[in-house]
């Protein structure tokens, strides 16, 4: 072929691959509000964290990654807490005796909210399992995760310093 | 080895580039199609009630004991389903 | 439109080929570098056992499956079994003999973005057959994860010999090699949230020493003093086969599963065969899963198959391998499961969970076009057509870790 229909190809290929990108979802925009059941009692809403860094992750217990992934978002809830960050786990599931059961066995200290009818994971267009959403201190989002890989922590972390840091 | 600088492209080239592209953007656009069903309302696929084979070791025994008796062979494996994390 | 050089030039039809696969490639694999998931670590320790038409097959199978460096799944397989034989072909045209077949098989899974790459060896060898095969495969979820495609390849390479009669030992004059190379595509789609439907389609050809040395066919011998006499099988030296499969599996609400599956099979042997089967599942409580399933195969006799040939040396090619005649099998199956938990006394600590399990299955064999001669007195070719039953049992034991 001509050297000229070899870059045309090439370009194509290329043109496509960048096409096919899909971005990272840096959301951007208002964190939408809302308030749900808490284990334990009472309710949890969004505007009850305003001023802190709030990471929501969306989870099920039938979900590999996610079991893998709670105790290091526990960690991290217990690392930063005291510089005004919260970790609030948002369970999926239609049914929350799994998730009662499962966290009986393996207890974390962050809130844990149920969201039955899946009102919330719709309002933040979930689009894997599990994500997270990263809110700074003026109720914006920011960052969004989809996913978890082994050494993904380290990408929160970093996120987690960066909006501690920020002021309300 | 080129003998002089080809630059030429006629219709049947730009014809073959501009389906490889449109093939590959349509693959591309199918990609970002929004699933129906969403990732948080996988948890019947992902109940082990569900997999094809829930234990290999036994499906494949069971596989082997039929292969060896019946003329006909293959097309009997699957993949997918599941949780459809990450 | 696409008449032009390209096609007409070997060379060039592979580099546009190799082209087009990238190009479809990176439309597929780049994106976002989230991944899907691999299996599970668990280990399975089965004892297995074959019993009918006067073959007894026993022994066990070890799996291990155990992710490493957090991107790998390893997994491997130790599988015997051991043959006591005295089938029909044995009793008829030979004597009962006793074998060990011994096979390994080693895998190796990976992800990268959403695509999971398999590759695998299997080692098969009893004292007169020798079974070595290779695969590569890969599997790829698109659409949000709800369709998932997988492509393999395969690649088999058999050496056959044959045990003397006289010493007991493999025949050195007698070796012969068989090569074997598999095609298959996959898809797999998510329905709804209760439903799964997948098709596989898969494509084998066989090329070498492909019938079994020890053998025969048999013919009408006037001479004889049972009216027949036998003589060698001769088998084509190659075989394509293509096979068809659906399956399907839906979630009842109140928590059981029912499927279904069909296969369509030919080949170039002639031979025509249907697959169905139908299963259900039903857990009990949260420690017991229940299973049970129906299956019916049915089979067209393969060109060269007759159970008596007219004289001897009647074609080219002859077989009265019950394996290639006309028949039905069905079979009846049902399972139980008890899952145990972790943490129980005398458990190792690294067991998260556990389940006990134990599968029975019964096989009714009906041939239409081969027949049992073991029956004396009769004029060749109205013996009763032979059928026989077969139970086949699993115990095995799985752990999570």
């Amino acid at each position: 072929m001509s050297g000229f229909s070899r870059f045309l190809k090439v370009a194509a290929l290329a043109s496509v691959m960048a096409v096919s990108v899909s971005l990272a979802g840096d959301g951007g925009g208002r964190a939408a509000d809302f308030k749900l059941d808490r284990r334990g009692g009472k309710q949890l809403g969004l505007q009850d964290l305003k001023g802190q860094v709030v990471m929501i992750n969306f989870w099920a217990t039938w979900c590999g990654p996610c079991r893998q992934e709670m105790p290091l978002l526990e960690q991290m809830h217990k690392k930063y807490r005291p510089m005004g960050f919260t970790l609030v786990g948002i369970n999926v599931e239609e049914d929350p005796s799994g998730a009662e059961a499962w966290l009986t066995k393996t207890p974390v200290s962050f809130p844990i909210l149920f969201d039955r009818e899946n009102r919330v994971s719709k309002l933040y267009n979930v689009s894997g399992m599990p994500s997270s959403v990263l809110i700074d201190r003026k109720g914006n989002v920011r960052y969004l995760h989809r996913g978890y890989k082994p050494g993904d922590e380290n990408t929160y972390l970093d996120h987690i310093r960066a909006l501690v840091k920020e002021r309300a | 080895m080129k003998a002089k600088r080809d630059v030429k492209f006629g219709a049947r080239t730009l014809a073959k580039l501009s389906f490889l592209l449109a093939a590959g953007t349509l693959l591309a656009a199918c990609s970002s199609v929004e699933p129906w069903v969403k990732p948080y309302e996988r948890d019947r696929l992902a109940d082990p009630i569900m997999a094809f084979d829930r234990d290999p070791v036994s499906s494949s025994y069971l596989h082997h004991v039929f292969d060896s008796r019946e003329g006909a062979r293959g097309a009997l494996g699957s993949a997918g389903g599941g949780c459809g994390c990450n | 439109m696409f008449r032009s050089r390209t096609l007409h030039n070997p060379a060039r039809r592979a580099r546009a080929a190799l082209f087009i696969l990238l190009l479809v490639a990176g439309a597929l694999f780049a994106g976002r570098a989230s991944a899907g998931v691999l299996p599970e670590d668990r280990a399975d320790l089965l004892y297995h056992r074959y019993d009918g038409g006067g073959v007894t097959i026993d022994g066990p199978s070890l799996l291990v499956r155990k992710k490493f460096l957090e991107k790998f799944s390893l997994s491997a397989n130790y599988y015997i079994d051991m043959v006591s034989s005295a089938s029909i072909d044995v009793i008829t045209t030979a004597s009962p003999y006793e074998e060990e077949r011994k096979q390994y098989s080693v895998s190796l899974d990976t992800l990268r973005g959403k695509t999971t790459y398999s590759l695998g060896f299997t080692n098969s060898k009893e004292n007169d057959y020798e079974a070595d095969t290779a695969y590569f495969s890969l599997s790829h979820d698109l659409f949000g994860d709800l369709t998932t495609i997988s492509l393999a390849f395969a690649r088999g390479w058999d050496v056959v010999q044959q045990r003397d009669a006289i010493t007991g030992g493999v025949d050195p004059d007698f070796r012969e090699n068989t090569d074997r190379r598999t095609y298959s595509m996959g898809l797999s789609q998510v329905i709804t949230r209760n439903f799964i439907v997948g098709a596989t389609f898969e494509t084998i050809t066989d090329e070498g020493f492909l019938n079994n040395p020890y053998r025969t066919v048999r013919f009408v011998d006037p001479t004889s003093a049972i009216g027949y006499s036998f003589e060698d099988e001769i088998y084509p030296r190659t075989r394509t086969s293509n096979a068809v499969a659906i399956r399907g599996r839906y979630f009842l609400p109140y928590r059981a599963a029912v499927s279904a599956q069909y296969r369509w099979f030919n080949d170039t042997w002639g031979i025509l065969a249907h697959t169905g089967e139908i299963g259900y599942t039903h857990p009990w409580g949260p420690k017991w899963i229940f299973d049970a399933r129906f299956r019916y195969y049915t089979q067209e006799r393969a060109d060269f198959f007759s159970d008596l040939f007219p004289r001897a040396q009647a074609q080219n090619f002859l077989a009265r391998d019950k394996e290639l005649s006309t028949f039905v099998s069905q079979t009846a199956g049902l399972g139980a499961t008890y899952e145990f938990p972790g943490g129980l006394p005398y458990m190792p600590r690294f067991v998260k969970k556990g389940t006990l399990n134990l599968r029975w299955d019964h096989i009714f064999f009906d041939y239409e076009d081969f027949r049992d001669i073991r029956v004396g007195g009769l004029a060749p070719g109205t013996e009763p057509a032979y059928s026989f039953e077969a139970d086949v049992m699993q115990l095995f034991v799985s752990i999570w870790f």
